[in-house]
């Protein structure tokens, strides 16, 4: 470092940290400046949530030192950490669903008034957090009864209420809207006038060109290079990411497609039962869902795949009626669903990588009536991992110890290994790597190309440009309209997704 | 195996410690005794393991024995039912209450732990109401076919005039079919791998189209039909049947017995080596505390402390484990690079 650069609020110095079987971290490198936004980007499992951790106080460095405004300090536990100003934003939530908002956002460090909580500090203070990111919930709602991506914003907002000079915010938008996105980058700007320093992880790219004062980026828990505000281009941060081009992003080339593989007729809207949803798909297309948070999409998905009672309504699939009781069902007639939370509904934390894969097709795969067939489920978890490139030591390894990307990537396994002829994605590239995605995208277009029917819900606005044949417009509970490919813009799908 | 070192360590303990400081201990009449014990015991900690693997627990099995016992003799003494006929009925019986604790649980989504204390009440008072609250007995000679099930292994044809055989108890050989059957089912079979699954993540396991409220309903029959059975073997081996008190405080000897091979009971793992380790640890113990003269008034204590010492080795025994494995994987590392 230079003699004339003002010294770093924070730096990290050649810090390497291992688990049984991977290295995550190999001499990294790091340092903030106060007021700065620094970006840290890197494909799945490159090493970005540890180092966060290891920040944190959550996990402790095996080598290297971390300097606080030139001050060697050993960040042991979270508490100390965030006596030295830092503070995270977990990459998965990390709520109390049976706690109030307020509750959440104060958890360990309650206001006290004559030794009891002081509930009504904590509302009015949690009023003013959440207004300041655009959140419009009363304190005292339960979290489990906030969607997903609010439940995010109290996250968001739990972090805000430390008073950090350091913010690290690991992966902050991957589950929300877009109008959320946008007030949540107007907070980070606001923090940086403040003075404070956010170490800002995504892998949204057009988010980190707006955001980002400074981009580093990680390949393989090592420092593949860093990029100054007047460097960053989206293809000079992918090539430091990926190690290769990755140029013809979206790879969608529609076919004509075949008979109707899921026909929905009539159900009744789970968010306003006055409305009835009928669409269809057909082999080998790709259709897209889209539409604002909460606009019903995820739950219509449910209906389909039978998680959720419909009162009125059918679904066919390849021409069968289909017997909405259970997944049991859905999954028997060729269903697959990969859902939107996926450490909660997706993958089991605590099983290996093959037998999460394993899982779904272990009815279909059974020898003499029920007994396992672990060699057709080593062979199948073995193709996946390479298909999908999954980032393991092993398929035996755990899937709770896997990059949150590379165990999205598990769920996905886990059904292509069953080959189902309809295919329902919700938000499928939440949080997965740009190198990942192109692959995912790719697959897509793959596995359309051979026949499947391609169901996705997504906020990406672009994904949904890029890769729908079709597209299904949702807002408040009912379909607004549908857009073939030619008319696909952003205007048109916002226009419809507002309400039309 | 690794998995059960612990618990292996204080058997070993154990055991050495009562048979050199214990008369008698090493007789064959009381290892007879004890092994048959253990894997009375054994049985009927295999049958609570399939509830616990999938998140659950079952509190009624003691009462549930109690209720059994009882009613299998009032049918074939008091009401003249045939030995297989009371068989049957002894079995319905079984397959109903795992059926109503199941359905309870998955369809109403009560709590296993109210299901079950509820039940456990109501079997016992069935079971005293029954017979009016009189002793029952087994002797009766209608009940001799049966009662091979609890003698010795020379009793059986296959073993007859094998003098090895008559110092091993029929109860062993019954609780290896069971428990060989069991680990298979567990370990081999798509509906063990479904309980382990949903026993993890309910929702993830329901949502890969696993009929969960299915297992579970299973798992509860599957327990409460390992109960039954083992409430025949129990009544066959003590002859007399006290309806307020047969088979009091058994599950939590059953739990105990699971949890200390290794079961957790937040769901999803359990071994039936380890359940089979954990009933003999606390027969022995039981045993060993009567063999060294240990006041009897201690002896719930003994057998409560030395559990959660095993229980506690168990988790720094595994620990260490993990934390050699690391350090050698980091050496590894270190040298390839
Ligand atoms: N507790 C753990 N035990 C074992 N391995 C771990 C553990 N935590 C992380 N890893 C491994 O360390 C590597 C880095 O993981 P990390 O979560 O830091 O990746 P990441 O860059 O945040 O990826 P993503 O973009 O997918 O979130 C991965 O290979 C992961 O599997
Ligand atoms: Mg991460």
């Amino acid at each position: 470092m230079s003699e004339s650069e003002p010294a770093p609020l924070l730096s990290v110095d050649r810090v390497t940290k291992r688990f049984p079987g991977v290295t995550a971290l190999k001499d990294v490198c790091l340092s903030l400046q106060p007021g700065e936004v620094l970006a840290l980007i890197g494909e799945n499992g490159a090493g970005k949530s540890t180092l966060m951790k290891i920040l944190a106080g959550v996990q402790l460095p095996d080598e290297g030192t971390i300097r606080v405004a030139g001050n060697s300090v050993t960040l042991d536990s979270v508490h100390t950490s965030q006596s030295q100003g830092i503070a995270l934003i977990h990459q998965e939530l990390n709520l109390s669903g049976n706690l109030d908002v307020g509750a959440n956002i104060f958890l360990g460090r309650e206001p006290r008034r004559f030794g009891l909580i002081d509930k009504d500090t904590i509302r009015k203070k949690s009023r003013a957090l959440l207004k300041r990111l655009g959140l419009n919930v009363d304190p005292d709602t339960l979290v489990d009864h906030l969607p997903i991506g609010q439940q995010q914003l109290v996250e968001i907002a739990r972090a805000l209420s430390v008073d950090a000079r350091v913010l690290i915010m690991d992966e902050p938008t991957s589950s929300l809207s877009q109008h959320e996105t946008e007030r949540l980058m107007q907070v980070v700007k606001e923090l940086r006038c403040d003075g404070v320093s956010v170490i800002y992880i995504s892998h949204r790219l057009r988010e980190v060109m707006e955001l980002a004062d400074r981009v580093t980026v990680f390949r393989d828990g090592e420092n593949a290079g860093e990029l100054t505000r007047e460097e960053m281009t989206h293809d000079s941060m992918v090539q430091l990411m990926v190690g290769r081009d990755v140029s013809q992003f979206y790879s969608r080339q529609p076919h004509p497609p075949g008979d109707v593989a899921l026909e929905v007729s009539a159900i009744t809207s789970p968010l306003d039962p006055g409305q009835r949803l009928s669409f269809q798909v057909r082999q080998g297309e790709i259709v897209g869902v889209s539409g604002l948070v909460g606009a019903g999409r995820s739950e219509m998905l449910e209906v389909v795949f039978g998680v959720r009672p419909t009162l009125q309504g059918h679904v066919k699939v390849g021409g069968r009626q289909l017997r909405l009781r259970s997944p049991v069902d859905a999954v028997e007639a060729g269903l697959a669903l990969v859902p939107e939370d996926r450490k909660k509904q997706g993958v089991i934390l605590e099983l290996a990588v093959r037998t999460n894969i394993g899982l779904a097709g272990l009815r279909r795969h059974r020898r003499l009536g029920a007994f396992l067939n672990e060699a057709q489920e080593k062979a199948d978890s073995a193709a996946m991992v390479k298909k999908l490139r999954i980032k393991t030591p092993g398929d035996l390894q755990t899937v709770q110890f896997l990059s949150g990307g590379n165990q999205q990537k598990v769920v996905l396994g886990k059904w292509l290994a069953m080959e189902p002829t309809v295919l329902l994605l919700d938000e499928p590239t939440r949080g997965i790597d740009i190198g990942a995605k192109h692959e995912i995208y790719t697959l897509m277009d793959q596995l359309a190309a051979a026949g499947m029917a391609i169901l996705f819900v997504s906020s990406e606005m672009e994904e949904i440009i890029g890769m729908s044949d079709r597209v299904i417009v949702m807002h408040e509970g009912r379909i607004t309209g549908e857009l073939p490919r030619e008319q696909l813009t952003e205007q048109s799908v916002m226009q419809l997704a507002t309400g039309g | 195996m690794k998995k059960n070192l612990g618990i292996l360590a204080v058997i070993a303990v154990v055991f050495i410690v009562t048979a050199i400081g214990g008369d008698g201990f090493l007789s064959a009449f009381n290892l007879y005794n004890l092994v048959e014990r253990i894997s009375l015991y054994a049985i009927i900690g295999i049958g609570v393991s399939f509830v616990i693997v999938t998140g659950g627990i079952d509190l009624s099995i003691g009462s549930f024995i109690g209720l059994c016992a009882v009613t299998f003799p009032f049918l074939v003494i008091g009401h003249n039912v045939s030995l297989t006929t009371g068989l049957l009925l002894l079995l319905t019986m079984s397959v109903c209450a795992g059926l109503f604790h199941g359905l309870l649980v998955t369809k109403l989504d009560l709590q296993p732990f109210v299901v079950t204390l509820c039940t456990l009440m109501m079997y016992r008072g069935v079971a005293r109401h029954l017979v009016s609250d009189s002793t029952m007995g087994y002797s009766d000679e209608r009940f001799q076919p049966l009662s091979l099930m609890v003698g010795r292994l020379s009793e059986l044809p296959w073993f007859e005039g094998q003098a090895w055989a008559r110092h091993v108890p029929v109860a062993l050989l019954i609780m290896i079919v069971i428990g060989v059957l069991a680990a298979v089912f567990l370990n081999r079979t798509i509906y063990g791998r479904d309980l382990m699954a949903l026993g993890r993540n309910r929702e993830a396991a329901h949502l890969s189209g696993i009929n969960t409220t299915k297992m579970i309903i299973l798992a509860y029959v599957l327990c409460s039909v390992t109960s039954g059975f083992g409430a025949l073997l129990f009544a066959l081996d003590v002859v007399s049947v006290q309806p307020s008190t047969f088979g009091s405080f058994y599950e939590l000897y059953a739990i105990a017995a699971a949890v200390l091979g290794g079961c957790s009971l937040r769901g999803g793992e359990g071994s039936i080596f380890g359940v089979i380790l954990g009933a003999a640890l606390m027969r022995l113990l039981m045993n060993s505390i009567q063999m060294l003269g240990v006041s009897d008034a201690l002896e719930e204590f003994v057998i409560g402390f030395v559990i959660l010492l095993g229980v506690i080795i168990d988790v720094i025994v595994k620990r260490v484990v993990a934390k050699r494995r690391a350090r050698q994987q980091a050496t590894v590392a270190a040298g390839a690079e």
